[in-house]
Parts: C-alpha cells; structure tokens; sequence
C-alpha cells in the first residue's frame, strides 16, 4: 500500500486535488481509502465516501495541534486502510502552525498551495513546503501568467528540487501529473514509521494553561517583544 | 525554442459539427485575428492554442509548433512555455511593487541585463496606457488599462515569448492602434481574439468562427489595408473625443470634423 500526506492551509485546494487525484487512480485501477485530520469541524470524508464509495474517515484533533495528531494516528491509520484493502491512504491535514512538518518518512509529502495567496506564501509555511516531496500550485486560473512564474519560482526557491504542478483543480486542468507522481511512489514500509523533520523545541507555561500576559509571568521557553527567545525557569 | 510555425487542425464545435476550416498555418511574424460574435468559440480556440491542445480537449482540436507536438516538458514548465497569454479578466493579486515583481520575474526568466529588461517593460508599458504607471507603485494599485499594458510588455519584452495571444485587448482601455504598432516591432506571431475592425483589417489573415468552429480564413488586401487606415483615422477621432471628455471639456455637435487636419475640434479654436 502506499500513502500521501496532503497538507496546505485553509481554502488552498488540498480536498479538491485528492479529489480530481482519487477519480484518476480509481480509474487506473487503484483503491484509495482517505482519512481527514482537522481540527474541530470537516465534512470531506462523506464527500469521498459517497462521490467514490470509498472508505472514507475524519478525526478531530480538537486540544492536540493537528500535524502531532497526524503523527499519533498514522500507524492506525495504516493499519485501518490495509484493513479495508486499499491500496493507497489519502490523508489531508489541516497543518496549522507552520512549525512542525505534517510529513511522515515513507509516505508522499504533497504540499497544496493556492496561487492567489500572495507572492511570499512559499517563504511562510515552512517544514509544509520544504519537507515536501511535490509541491501542487492551484487556481492558477485566477492569475496572470506572469505571476503565475513567479510564484512557482518562490517554491522552488523554499524547496529546490521538488516536481511543482500547477493546476486547475476545479476542472481537473494539471491534476494527470499529480496522479501519475503517486502511482510512482514506492509502497510504504512495516508499521513504524518516523515524523520527517524535527518538532520545535516551545513547551512553555501556555501550553499547561496559564492565561497571564507577559513573559515575566511564564516559565520554560519564553520570549520578550525585542529580544531573542530564552529559558525561564529553575 | 525556435519556432518558425504552429498549425492547428480542425476538430469540433459545440454540438459535435466539424470545423469548417481543416488546417491554419500561421508563420513566424504573422498577425492574425479571431473574429465572430460572443459565444461563437473564440476563446476556446485561443484557450487550445495556449494549452497546445492535442486531441485533449473538448474541441479535439490540435497543435502543432514546427509540425511536431509540443513536448510535455515545454508546456509543463511556464518559463520554457512559448506562448504568453492575456487574457480579459487580468487583476494582480501581487503585493509586490512594480519594480520588485519585473525584477524578479526577469531573474525567474533568465534575462541578460535584468534592470534594463525591466525599464524596457515599463516604457512599453507606458506608451499604452493614458497615464503612465509608476514603477514604485504595488501591483494592486495599478488600473485596469495599466494592468494590462503591463501584462502585454511583460510578456513581449520579459517574457520574450515567441507566441503571443491577446483575449480582447480592446477592451482594456489602451491604445490598441499604438499596441499594434509597437507590438509589430518584434517579430513575434500575435493572436488576437478581437471585435475591434482596426485590429482584424491590421491583421495578416482572420479566422471566423461561428457555433463554436471555424469557418473560413480571410486574407487582408490592399483595399482592407487601406480601409484600416480610414479606421485608424477614425480611432483618432474617438480618442481625441475621450480625451477632451477626460480633461472636463464640453462636447459640441460636428466634433466628426475632428479628423486630422481639421482646423477646429470640440469648439476649440
């Protein structure tokens, strides 16, 4: 079985890719089964369920940040796709913070980002891109040709040497690429598997509940307006 | 690339009917129009030259750049692709400054003397439109008709595409007759979906369409050329009226005898 992570942020395109992606390979032959990490609200699952009759499933991350929530449930994840016999796993995340990478050793990275979200989104997101192994490029109809290079010159500047598609999700426009890149992927590999990149280092005294302003008030690592970030603590 | 021609062949129209024209050759150099009324599948015969169609689309239509099929890799890639394509609904969603996004799209398109590329770009752009855009400005903030002028440098002298389509330029509120005329200085084949009579009869040949096919080509002659003169001179008219109504002026009945030469316009001595 193989897998693909989709990740990109909100409203970029990533469901309606797997979407254009999944009609492709069930036509070649493939069984998707797809899985949605989000945090507190998605309906994709039943949109694939019922478009394609696949297996389709969602989980909310709800207090855990959805890329570690993605990394918690990956191997059942696996698991629960092997068990329904497909034969590749679509997982999309929301990817939120732009720190940690939604991406697992193994499994296809594909980051979804939207043309129109500004010359300097592929500098912003961080690990989402540059852990990649492609990078999609949607509503490239919604810009002019000249922006369009651009922008794809600002991915592959945050990651060289990853295949860059550009399409037009809503009419499949650019989506043949992308299919035919995950039936090259290889099958993934027993059922432990490694997050890609390393996590930060941010636990502070937010993160266990403490709702006071002021880095005066927090332990562990914190940071001042002018100042670089430092250890608080005994 | 080198091309020297692109021919299309004919597929189907809308509800299935064959093109009525089989085979377009346009040569390097060649200036041609598309012409007929709305909805009668000029766009989507622009839109198959700019995918480099191939028995792909819906008009089944296909290209061919050299008599061969474009390889994937040259259309796959935009700063390799050989056509530059403007078309109508041209808004920047670009926060950068003129200046910066030419700069770097020069880079992206590998030109020799970037800064010069883009000085280049912004005087063509500037002898378009009515009121000249500043290099420093955003994107965003520029015009409708500054936008598209931009584009339209953008693309012959940064891009230096080979193959340029132009959706309705006329539209944009540049001077298409000074367009045409510096867009003639490069040689360069020029596609323009157009309902202007100026740019068809300026045009080497024109290709007609109707109920989504092509009908027929028409080659301009002597006797259309000189007919796009009297068009022309007419345009100038239209300008002039713009550009008294632009600076407050009033308008006065028999401003046709603004035609160049005449002694009074608008009631101006």
């Amino acid at each position: 079985m193989k897998a693909v992570i989709c990740a990109g942020p909100s409203t970029a395109g990533k469901t309606t890719v797997l979407r254009q992606a999944a009609r492709r390979l069930i036509k070649a032959g493939m069984k998707p089964a797809y899985l949605k990490i989000d945090v507190q609200y998605a309906s994709e699952d039943a949109i694939f369920a019922s478009e394609f009759g696949i297996p389709a499933k969602k989980v909310f991350s709800g207090e855990l940040c959805p890329d570690h929530c993605n990394v918690m449930v990956f191997s059942d994840a696996v698991a629960w796709a092997q068990e329904c016999g497909a034969s590749v796993l679509m997982l999309e995340t929301a990817g939120l913070c732009l720190r940690c990478s939604p991406y697992v050793e193994g499994a296809l990275g594909i980051a979804v980002l939207e043309a129109t979200a500004g010359m300097n989104l592929p500098m912003k997101i961080g690990p989402m891109l540059t852990l990649a192994d492609a990078a999609v490029i949607t509503k490239i109809d919604l810009i002019s040709q000249a922006e369009r290079e651009v922008f794809r010159a600002g991915v592959m500047k945050a990651a060289p040497g990853i295949p860059v598609f550009e399409s037009n999700a809503l009419y499949g426009i650019g989506i043949d690429a992308v299919a035919a890149r995950i039936t090259a992927a290889p099958d993934i590999q027993g059922i432990d598997f490694k997050m890609r990149g390393s996590p930060p280092v941010g636990t502070c005294t937010v993160c266990v509940g403490r709702k006071e302003t002021g880095w005066q008030k927090h332990f562990g690592v914190v940071r001042p307006l002018d100042n670089g970030i430092f250890y608080r603590g005994e | 690339m080198d091309i020297e021609r692109l021919k299309i062949t004919g597929g189907i129209g809308k509800s299935g009917q064959a093109d009525g024209v089989f085979e377009v050759e346009i040569k390097m150099g060649d200036v041609v129009s598309i012409v007929g009324p709305t909805g009668s599948g000029k766009t989507t015969l622009i839109d198959d030259i700019a995918l480099f169609a191939f028995d792909n689309t819906p008009s089944r239509r296909k290209i061919f750049i050299n008599g061969e099929r474009l390889p994937p890799e040259a259309s796959g890639d935009p700063a390799r692709n050989p056509v530059a394509f403007i078309t109508q609904h041209t808004n920047f969603l670009s926060d950068l400054p003129v200046f910066e996004f030419l700069k770097i799209h020069a880079s992206v398109r590998s030109s020799a003397d970037v800064l010069s590329a883009v000085e280049e770009t912004v005087n063509f752009a500037n002898q378009l439109t009515g009121e000249p855009l500043d290099p420093h400005n955003g994107m965003t903030e520029l015009s409708g008709g500054q936008t598209r002028a931009l584009l339209i440098a953008d693309a012959v002298v940064i891009g230096n595409s080979p193959i340029i389509l132009l959706d309705e330029i006329e539209n944009a509120g540049i001077d298409r007759g000074r367009a045409l005329e510096l867009l003639k200085n490069y040689k360069k084949i020029f596609v323009f979906v157009t309902h202007d009579p100026g740019i068809a009869l300026m045009s080497d040949f024109r290709i007609v369409m109707k109920n989504g096919t092509m009908t027929k080509l028409v080659h301009s002659d002597r006797a259309e050329r000189a007919a796009a003169e009297e068009i022309r001179r007419l345009d100038e008219v239209v300008l002039r009226l713009r550009r008294l109504i632009r600076d407050g002026e009033k308008v006065e009945a028999g401003f046709l005898n603004c035609l160049p030469g005449a002694r009074r316009c608008g009631g101006r001595p």
